[in-house]
Parts: structure tokens; sequence; C-alpha cells
């Protein structure tokens, strides 16, 4: 049996997606821009998609919502056009950000810096999670901007939105949420709370990679990042993706009706994975599962090395991920376990398994049985978990170096 | 950044099949009690290397034969991922069979070198050399610990980059006989720095004693100090085509006001250096005439031939005089 259990990082097309994307490769192909009717042929399902999306956000008709190639592109676009706008052409000189957003706002952030601007990273408390009262206390009469993720891709743990929208219209100050971890996994109404923009993404949602979208409140002011032919009311140019477009539309839609209920699913099986997996003496799990996307869990094993867990799950067809030592090219600790005050050796162990629609109850007992038989393999084999001790004057210091 | 570097690199595919199997299936993984070496009327020394706060952390065991030294029996316990499991199975092999005194001359690059499949492949990605580092740095502390000496004592040099094993005394001297400025060039001529990249600069995988780039650094410093002490000494000896600057004008000046400037002041007039200039053939000196020589129709001619004959024959047959 193969176990996908890595759907924060991307998620399978849902089979409906795909089919309703068909016709617009070698059918209906033309330019939506052309005025003749191989181009005009896609405007209703254009159409309908744009009404999708508006609907699973509860977007009011005065927003925008501008398809992008990705979230990436949304997060670049709001950061480095408020920069242009509010700061190079402006009197604003600060941004305030947190310490655990995803590499497309952080390394935006310090590009920025390089330009001049000054950037705070908030830290998160032992949930994972920025509290409000944080984000007010950093806000200066000369802060641009405030971008907090909504849900975390690495803890699934849930930022207070609405909370920080409210500060942010009270201060005046423009508000920018990375959603891609919480649009299509727990309910997003835009017309509920104050956010001017956000980022989502379509694969997140089991739609297909190289679409996403920026919402834009009210059809505010933001230059353009991408100039051109003044594609989508001249906010982002380029020739419309017209099959991605569609299935952005038909992958939210399927998403987000009766989300409720979906997640409530996706809930009860992530809950029991959870619960066997707490189970296994010395494991800890991070950020209360209330106030989690209902498919994440972010499990440090004691003793057990994160690649080496992959590694194992791997072997039993198991995918899973973790940020932490010698897995990522930088070959650093997770960041967000740091971030958290977690201690430095969780840090290099943690897991997260993250569930979707169409993980199976079979699928769980399997994760369940590997999980458990790689925690036990490893452990047998684990240094942290061995009896005799080193002979005197044999034990190591914390993090010692190399010998010089 | 090439074709091949479009896509990111698959890691786990990059192990070689030892790695893969050692890793899957250690064959030395287990203690070694006390009572069991003692039973046997041998010593046990156990030493650990590394903290689950670093990401990785080994266990050493090697049963000794007191009457030898001979390490009868060894064993591994590790916390890492799985280069390092392999990388201390492999070591604790390498060290069964072997006296303390011929296990203390394994390094990591022997360690790297036993779990490859073929003896040109590296065995494991560039990143995941220091992974090896660890089984080397733990049979260091296991030898100290038997003879009662300090693990650093094994050490005869200061190994900057551990990954590759390149010496302190080895860049310096690279870096100077090379003239090398930058620490890519460090990293083709030597390879250090070229796997974990730790020891280029601070903020990496781990903390190190010493940096490419402070090496390299201080060591363009005391070239440079050097280059400047010839030159002073070049100075001191009159050897003018190897003076600074400053050390060439105060030598052209000391010779017009020794030679020259008599003459040209009994004609109402002056002239004064600009400039030295020096190419691979020619050290040209410029000058300015001041007060009647400004002008004056020998002051392209006769006059300048004798200034120009004077510093060639006090200071350097390769000097041009041009007047400005």
């Amino acid at each position: 049996m193969q176990v996908y259990l890595d759907n924060n990082a991307t998620t399978m097309v849902d089979p409906l997606v795909v089919e309703a994307m068909l016709p617009y490769f070698s059918e209906q192909y033309g330019n939506p821009n052309s005025l003749h009717k191989f181009g005009t042929s896609s405007h209703p399902a254009l159409a309908k998609a744009i009404d999708q999306v508006y609907t699973a956000l509860n977007a009011s008709d005065s927003d925008d919502i501008v398809f992008t190639s990705c979230a990436t592109e949304s997060n670049n676009w709001v950061l480095q056009s408020i920069f242009v706008d509010m700061v190079l052409n402006g009197d604003k000189n600060h941004m305030v950000t947190t310490e655990v957003e995803h590499p497309s706002i952080l390394a935006t952030c310090r590009f920025l810096e390089e330009q001049g601007v000054k950037i705070t990273y908030l830290p998160v408390n032992d949930q994972g999670v920025v509290e409000a009262h944080t984000v007010r206390s950093f806000i200066t009469d000369k802060t641009a901007l405030v971008s907090v993720m909504w849900a975390s891709n690495e803890t699934g743990m849930i930022f207070p939105i609405k909370e920080i929208g409210e500060i942010c219209k009270e201060k005046g100050v423009l508000f920018h949420s990375d959603g891609v971890q919480a649009i299509g996994k727990i309910p997003v109404d835009l017309q509920s709370l104050h956010v001017d923009f956000v980022s989502m993404s379509a694969h997140k949602f089991h739609g297909p990679k190289g679409i996403g979208a920026l919402y834009i409140r009210n059809s505010q002011k933001l230059t353009p990042l991408l100039h051109g032919g003044e594609h989508m009311g001249g906010r982002r140019s380029g020739t419309l993706n017209v099959p991605y477009i569609v299935g952005m539309g038909k992958a939210i839609e399927l998403a987000t009706t009766n989300i409720e209920e979906t997640a409530a699913k996706i809930r009860k099986k992530r809950d029991r994975l959870e619960d066997a997996i707490m189970q296994i003496s010395d494991t800890m799990i991070v950020g209360n599962r209330e106030n989690r996307t209902p498919n994440t869990i972010l499990v440090s094993v004691k003793g057990v090395e994160g690649e080496s867990m992959l590694w194992d799950l791997n072997k039993g067809e198991i995918g899973a991920s973790t940020g932490s030592a010698c897995a990522s090219e930088e070959l650093e600790a997770n960041t967000v376990m740091l971030a958290i005050g977690a201690d430095n050796e969780l840090a290099h162990t943690g897991i997260r398994l993250s569930l979707s629609r169409f993980t199976t109850d079979a699928e769980i007992d399997y994760a369940i049985s590997h999980f458990q038989n790689a925690v036990k393999r490893l452990r047998s084999i684990s240094s942290s978990y061995a009896t005799q001790q080193p002979t005197k004057g044999g034990e190591a210091k914390d993090c010692e170096l190399h010998h010089p | 950044m090439a074709k091949a570097d479009m896509l990111g690199e698959s890691l786990w595919d990059a192990y070689s099949n030892k790695v893969t199997t050692l890793m899957n299936n250690p064959q030395h993984q287990g203690e070694i009690s006390e009572a069991e070496a003692e039973s046997r009327g041998n010593q046990l020394i156990v030493a650990d290397f590394g903290a689950e706060s670093c990401g990785d952390a080994v266990r050493l065991y090697w049963e000794i034969d007191p009457s030898n030294d001979m390490i009868v029996n060894s064993k591994f316990k590790s916390f890492g991922c799985g280069t390092a499991i392999a990388s201390s199975d492999i070591m604790t092999e390498l060290c069964i069979g072997k006296t303390v005194d011929q296990a203390v001359k394994i390094t990591n690059i022997d360690v790297e070198f036993a779990l490859r499949d073929d003896p040109d492949t590296p065995a494991v990605p560039p990143q995941k050399m220091h992974c090896s580092v660890m089984a080397y740095d733990v049979i260091k502390k296991a030898a100290g610990l038997y003879k009662g000496v300090d693990a650093e004592s094994f050490e005869e040099e200061i190994i900057v980059c551990e990954c590759a094993r390149v010496s302190l005394s080895t860049l310096r001297e690279v870096i100077r006989l090379n003239d090398l400025t930058t620490i890519e060039q460090i990293t083709d001529y030597t390879k250090a720095g070229g796997f974990c990249k730790s020891c280029i600069r601070p903020g990496g995988h781990e903390e190190r004693e010493w940096y490419l780039v402070d090496i390299l650094r201080d060591t363009r410093k005391e070239m440079d100090e050097e280059k400047m002490k010839a030159a002073a000494d070049a100075g001191a000896t009159g050897d003018f085509a190897n003076m600074t600057l400053v050390q060439q004008i105060k030598a052209v000046d000391a010779v017009i006001d020794e030679s020259v400037r008599q003459f040209l002041i009994m004609d109402g007039g002056d002239m004064e250096v600009i400039d030295i200039k020096k190419s691979d053939e020619y050290i040209d000196i410029y000058i300015r005439y001041l007060g009647a020589c400004n002008g004056c129709a020998s002051s392209a001619t006769g006059t300048l031939y004798a200034i120009e004959s004077t510093l060639k024959e006090k200071l350097s047959k390769n000097i041009r005089v041009l007047p400005i």
C-alpha cells in the first residue's frame, strides 16, 4: 500500500478537476483576449471559475481576485508592490511579518531589507502562533504592511487573522495574509473579517500546480508585478491560463462545498493517527489540535532523527515530511520548532504528517503500524536509548565543536 | 548555475548501494556491556560524540585486548540520518582487528571511501560528507580514553575543512603559491569548503574554530605586508624597480635635489615630479617644468636629456622622463 501523508506540500489533483480542465487544452484552446469565437468560447468557463472562487471565499463583487502562477508570485507581488507604492513613492519604511512565514515571504522580506525597508519578524508563542497583541505593539506610523500567514504549513496552527485584521484596520495599516494552508482546509469567509490581500494556491486543495491567486479587497491600488498586455483588468499581464483557471475554480468549489463536513471526516482520521502516535512513549505533538487545520500533525519522536524516520516511512511507501536537519539542503534544524522555543533536540526529530480528503481509514491503519515499527527500529539503533554509559571522560558535550 | 542545476538533486538517489544497505540493516549496531568485556578479560571503552541537539550523535564501543591493544570487537549506537548510521556502521567494521594505534589513523575519508560502490563515485552527496567526520572524531575520543590522553593529541595538524581533510598549513601554502583571492578558488584548488560548507564562514551547519574567509583575509594581509616589507628593503638597498611608489618619488626627488634642481634654478626655472607609472618595459616619470623652464626651447631637448640621463645613471636604466 502507498500512503501519501504530505498534503501540506502538495495534493493529488482531483480527477473531477482534471476532467473539467481537459476540454481547454486541445479543443477550446483560443486566446480569451481574441475577438473570434475560438477565443471567446472559453469565456463562459472562465466566468464560472471566477464565480467559483468568489463564492468559495465569500468575496464581495467589489473585490478583485486575480489569478497568478502560484502563491509565491502572489506573495512577491504584495510585498514588492507595497514597497514601490508606499516606501519608494510614499513615506512608509516598515513592514511587520512573522518568523515562521513561508520562504516566499521571508526571502522577499530579506530582499526588501537590502532595499532599505525595515522588517519586524514577530516571534510565535509555544503554540507556534503569533498573538494579536504582539502585532499591535510593533505597528508604528511608518508601517506600510502587516503580513501574517493564515495557517502554518509546518504545524497547521491557525493564526488569529480576525483579531489582527481589526488591529490593522484600526491602525490604518494594510494587512496581507498568506492563505495557502488555510483555503480549502478550513472555512475562509472574506466578508466576515478585514484583510486587504490574501494569497492562495490551487495545488494545496487538489487543483493543479502552476496556478494561484491574489485577493485584493475593494479593488484597491497595488502596482502590478507583471507588466504587459493588460490582462485581468490590467492587474496581472500574461495570457490567461484557461485550463488551469478552470481547474482552480473546480478545485476550490469541491474543497469548500460542505467544508465543515469534509473537515470533520479528515479530522477524525487525523485524530485517530495522532492518538496512536501519542501512545508511543516520548512523543510530543506541536500545538493544540482544536486550533489546527484538521489535516496536520507535527510530531517530535525522541531519539529518532527526522530524516531517518522519513527514510523508514519511505521504505514502507509512506510519504511524509520534515524541515529538520539532513533532509533539507540547508541541513538546518526545523525553524518552526526552534521558533516555538522547543528544545534544540526536538528540532531534529520533527515529522509532519498531513492528510487529505482522499486519505482512507485503511491508509491510516497502515501508517500507524509502519510509524510504530519505524520508531521501534530506529530507537533500537539510537544512542539516545543506549544503556551502557560512556567511559568516564567519554561523555559528549552539547553540540561540541569537531576538534580544531 | 547551468542546465544541471535546474532540477534539484534527489538526495537519497545520490547514496551508494552500500549506504542504503547499511542504513536498512546495520551490521554492528548494538552495545557491549562492561560485564561482557570483563568476562573475556578485555577492557571496554565507550565514547560519545555529538548530541541530539546538533542533529547527530554517535556512541562507539571498543572491546580491547589489553595484552596487545587490539580492538577485538566494536559496536555503535547512532542518532542521525541514514548516512550517519551507515558511516558509523562501516567505522566499527574498520576498527575491528586493528590496534588502537592503527585505528586512530582511520580518517573520515577512509570511512567515506569504504562506503563507495566503486572507487570513483562518492558514496554520499557533498552536503552529507560531514556525517563521516563524526566517525573520525569519536575514534580519536575512544583512543584518547584508552590511552589516557587528550583526543586532540592524535591530530598532528589543524584541520580546517573536516569533510575534505584540508589543514591550515596546506590552505595557507596554496593561497600563497597560487595567489588565490576568492573562496571559490580555494575550493577549486583544495576541495576545502566544497562539502558541508561549515568551514567557509560562521553561521553554517556547525560552529568551527577556523573559517576559510578569515584564513584567506589573514593570509592575503600577510602577503601584502611581506610585499611592503620587501619594497621597504628595496628602498634601503636602492633597488628602484622594486620600491613602493612613495619610495620611488622620494628617491627621484632626492636625485633631482642633489644633481638637477640647482641648474634649473640658476636659469630662473624649476620642476616637480607629478607621477610615476610602471609598465613591463619602462618606468615613466612624469614631470612639470616651473618658472622659466616652462616653455624654454631646451626643456624638450637638452635639459630633458640631462634630467633623464642623471636619473638613469643614479636609479634605473629603464627610466623615461616625460614632461607634461
